[in-house]
């Protein structure tokens, strides 16, 4: 039996007449990970903002840890956890000062907000920097910070708004590792990132958002599996072999100027021995051969082009 | 926990947090104590024979006694504008938006803010006040009850014009536009009975100087230091700073309980 975390019903907000979000819905059940992936100026931050209470939507409601979230806004922010985009630590103080500043405004004891704030600190491996003051922090330290910061009040349900924006890859999966860990415990994470291999990884529930409106959700395969299938690109260097390649396997798409061939395929051995197989009867040999399976970033190509078009698709090598 | 312990104890945390960047950083707090400083320095060592005798004879420390109660209030001034420039480099940090996505006291960010800045008022007020009575001042007429008096007008001016200085903070963009706007707070003084009488000015700028915030509260604290006529300015100081607290006070409020940008 699972709870709903969040609920959300036809949000909308627009600033002048830019309209921001254009009645989303959503529905986050308690202790998984919901990712809201988009493009940047999709509307994404300005969700968080709505559903943490800091900024009041035009229309459409909510309920966030079961309270609504205009009506009883202080019960929503006792269960919430906040981490935006732009670092939100005291630059001014220690990190052991702003661990200590969450504290108190959780109103732990002293006792308990010096262990908690200890804990947390060793947790994030900030323990050595926690006497120097957080302007002097790194990006990721800053940001692991602001998250540890986050967690003093014990947060049943955590917004992390661009997580890992700005982080080297190294930071970037500290923080995938951070941000499963604290589903482990039995929190919720609502996330927005405009990295798709970040949904992928981290998300049981992605939601792609593109101009303001909900353009898919579900798990990363249901989104995969609504675009069309995998194939495979042959490349020549050679135009004569491409002409000659072309018309023997009639059947696949041609791209002249790149002199590449793509064959639809489910990317199985079984239908790539089939296509070698005629390759070989035909005496066809391609330069390069890539086998492509469907991944986010075509769905959210595909669910986002409205205006451009990417110039070049991932390709992943088998 | 009640509402009244819950804003004391959040409004505790956040005066504790303000006063340690006061303490981190005091070169803020320094700098403008400069300014009243210098200005008490030249107007007495440079200025002071010629000050003095164009107020109708009397010796450098007559003028001495006449610029000290001015610049303690000039000290508010400049004091405050520090609170504008801090209160508007906080704004515009994450840190505000993550308090207002917690539990806690609302109003407890800007009151923080408040009590520490009339804290930081008083000991500015002191400092710039010892330099006064290093160089000659002298209060020894005034009853205890007159200094208890001119302390209390020190803090309700320092309440009045810290709240104002508040909310031009909150609206203010960057810190840069902070100290701009707050130059009132500095300028005003100039225009004052610091350091001319008010009848010894141009006639149509006499109501203009007389009745601005300044004034009353110098005149005021002029007479319960040293003993002059205070009249109708006791009640005059009293109004501005009711005034300009409540102005400042719900100002600042309504700025704090718009949307966050």
């Amino acid at each position: 039996m699972t709870t709903t975390a969040i609920a959300a019903n036809g949000l909308r907000k627009s600033y002048g007449d830019k309209t921001v979000l254009d009645g989303i819905d959503l529905t986050v059940p308690e202790g998984t990970i919901f990712a809201l992936l988009g493009p940047n100026g999709a509307g994404k931050t300005t969700a968080v903002k709505i559903l943490s209470t800091l900024i009041t939507a035009d229309g459409g409601r909510a309920q966030v840890a079961g309270h609504d979230l205009t009506a009883q806004a202080q019960s929503v922010r006792a269960a919430i956890g906040v981490t935006g985009q732009f670092s939100a630590v005291d630059g001014l103080i220690t990190g052991e000062e702003n661990m200590l500043l969450m504290a108190d405004l959780n109103h732990l004891s002293k006792q308990e907000g010096r262990r908690v704030a200890a804990e947390l600190l060793a947790r994030f491996d900030l323990t050595e920097a926690a006497k120097k003051p957080a302007s002097t922090y790194s990006g990721g330290m800053k940001r692991r910070l602001d998250i540890a910061m986050t967690l003093v009040g014990s947060p049943r349900i955590i917004f992390l708004d661009e997580p890992t924006t700005g982080l080297d890859p190294r930071s970037r999966h500290n923080m995938w590792q951070i941000i499963r860990e604290l589903v482990a415990d039995g929190v919720t994470v609502f996330l927005t990132t405009q990295y798709l291999e970040e949904a992928d990884q981290l998300a049981d529930r992605i939601a792609v958002l593109n101009n303001g409106k909900i353009a898919a959700e579900g798990t990363a395969e249901e989104l995969k599996r609504m675009i069309p299938g995998g194939h495979i690109r042959l490349r020549f260097t050679d135009p004569d072999a491409y002409r000659s390649a072309a018309t023997t396997l009639h059947e696949a798409a041609r791209d002249d100027e790149a002199l590449a061939l793509q064959l639809p395929s489910d990317g199985s051995q079984r239908n790539l021995r089939t296509i070698l197989d005629r390759l070989d009867a035909s005496g066809i040999e391609a330069d390069e051969l890539t086998v492509h399976t469907p991944d986010l970033d075509d769905v959210f190509f595909a669910l986002t082009a409205t205006t451009t078009v990417p110039a070049q698709q991932k390709e992943s090598a088998r | 926990m009640s509402t009244l312990s819950l804003a004391a104890r959040d409004t505790t945390t956040m005066l504790r947090r303000n006063l340690l960047h006061a303490r981190r950083y005091p070169s803020l707090t320094l700098n403008l104590l400069l300014t009243p400083i210098m200005l008490l320095l030249l107007f007495v060592y440079i200025f002071g024979d010629t000050m003095s005798a164009g107020m109708g004879g009397g010796d450098r420390s007559d003028y001495i006694a006449y610029l000290v109660p001015g610049l303690l209030l000039m000290t508010i001034g400049s004091t405050t504008i520090g609170t504008a420039v801090s209160v508007s480099n906080d704004m515009t940090e994450g840190i505000i938006a993550r308090f207002r996505t917690m539990a806690i006291h609302r109003g407890s960010v800007i009151t923080g803010h408040v009590i520490g800045s009339v804290l930081q008022s008083v000991i500015s007020v002191v400092l710039v006040g010892a330099v006064g009575v290093a160089i000659g001042f002298r209060s020894t007429d005034a009853t205890a009850l007159e200094w208890l008096a001119a302390f209390a007008l020190l803090v309700l001016f320092a309440t009045a014009l810290t709240w104002i200085a508040v909310g031009m903070g909150m609206v203010s963009p960057n810190a840069e536009a902070a100290s701009n706007n707050a130059m009132p707070l500095i300028f005003l003084p100039l225009i004052s009975s610091t350091f001319v009488p008010v009848d010894q000015m141009p006639g149509w700028f006499q109501p203009i100087a007389e009745y601005q915030p300044f004034t009353p509260a110098i005149e005021t604290l002029r007479g319960l230091l040293l003993g002059t006529e205070i009249g109708h300015n006791g009640w005059l100081a009293l109004a501005w700073c009711v005034a300009l607290t409540a102005l400042g006070y719900f100002w600042s409020k309504a700025v704090f309980d718009r949307d966050a940008k």
